[in-house]
């Protein structure tokens, strides 16, 4: 095992023909938890000796369920649990920052970055991909910003990154009404650059990569970073803002409902 | 071009989710509670409004879902934007 291999409890990376592929793998859902977090945090410290070899990253899932569920909403419920308020809140502020600062370097990776989406991308799974700079997705694959249903805001950079990449008005319709959107309408929006069919995201994926591979990676970087500002102001601004709503009671009771919740139908709104 | 008629929709959808899930057409019927009949969760309910919306080209948000669980409750729900 060295840098430029990795295999992890949630996630593992390689370099094929160029590229590195970042392949996300915690049952149920890929859901963002304090593990994934140490893990993407050492992918990130990690990727400028991987940048070396390479001239892509692919982030892709290989679960069935689909690219990520989001956040792990079960272990920020029972962390809470087991503190105090003011702790419980000072350790929320610290995994948003931490998981900002993974994004952040993932954005600003002079690579170019592609999202390999399938099934459910949702929340947090929706901001990871977001950081992407080409987004391919499976036919089958769904988006959604579910947060305003817990009281929330997304909290891994999503408004800021959706502002940057989509009109205001779509911003609005995905957020505030929390729904699902299939992929037909990811494209119509200007979120996802290419459908792949069932079950061949990856494949697509690792051929665009193989194209970006043929340009010289340093005008790549330059023409990425000249169409591609990181809104660093309104990123912190957005932990500020979910800090906020995250300390009423009220998204503690949205939370234990979720966590709860043995019915068929917790993903539906 | 008309809009087919609530039993022709619905007709399609229980061949769609028979096919899907592999189960016998002739065990569903329109009042079935489709995640019992089916045997699925909320994810594979997503994925069945995901083929749903494919098939009748049509964009269904999952909140008009809520409460829904019946093959004839979904196929007024698809009517309506048809």
């Amino acid at each position: 095992m060295n840098d430029l291999n990795f295999q992890g409890q949630t996630l593992s990376w390689q370099i094929v023909n160029g590229a590195i592929e970042l392949a996300l793998h915690r049952e149920a859902c890929n859901e963002i938890g304090s593990v994934t977090l140490e893990e993407l945090e050492a992918f990130v410290s990690a990727l400028p000796a991987l940048a070396n070899d390479a001239h892509a990253l692919i982030i892709h899932s290989t679960l069935k369920a689909g690219f990520s569920a989001g956040a792990d909403l079960r272990e920020l419920f029972q962390r809470a649990q087991e503190m105090d308020k003011a702790a419980a809140l000072r350790g929320v502020r610290s995994f948003l920052e931490r998981i900002h600062s993974v994004m952040n370097a993932l954005d600003a990776s002079p690579l170019t970055t592609i999202a390999a989406v399938h099934g459910v991308t949702f929340g947090g799974g929706f901001e990871l991909a977001l950081v992407c700079d080409i987004i391919i997705a499976d036919r089958m694959a769904r988006f959604c910003f579910p947060e305003l249903r817990l009281g929330l805001i997304p909290g891994f950079g999503g408004i800021p990154r959706l502002k940057r990449d989509l009109g205001n008005a779509v911003v609005r319709d995905l957020l505030l009404t929390g729904r699902s959107f299939n992929v037909m309408k990811a494209q119509q929006i200007g979120l996802v650059s290419q459908i792949a069919a069932e079950g061949e995201a990856l494949r697509v994926a690792r051929a665009t990569a193989s194209q970006v591979g043929k340009f010289d990676k340093r005008t790549a970087a330059a023409a990425k970073e000249f169409v591609k500002p990181i809104p660093y102001a309104e990123l912190k601004q957005e932990i500020d803002i979910f800090c906020d709503l995250y300390s009423r009671p009220a998204v503690e009771e949205g939370l234990r409902k979720f966590v709860e919740n043995e019915g068929v139908q917790p993903y539906l709104p | 071009m008309a809009a087919p008629t609530i039993d022709h929709t619905l007709d399609e959808i229980l061949n769609l989710a028979a096919s899907h899930f592999k189960v016998p057409r002739e065990k569903l019927t329109p009042d079935d509670d489709f995640f019992k009949t089916l045997g699925i969760d909320s994810l594979q309910a997503l994925d069945l409004l995901t083929r749903l919306e494919q098939h009748f080209r049509i964009e269904l948000p999952d909140y008009e879902l809520q409460g829904v669980s019946d093959f004839r409750t979904l196929a007024s729900r698809i009517q309506a934007r048809l």
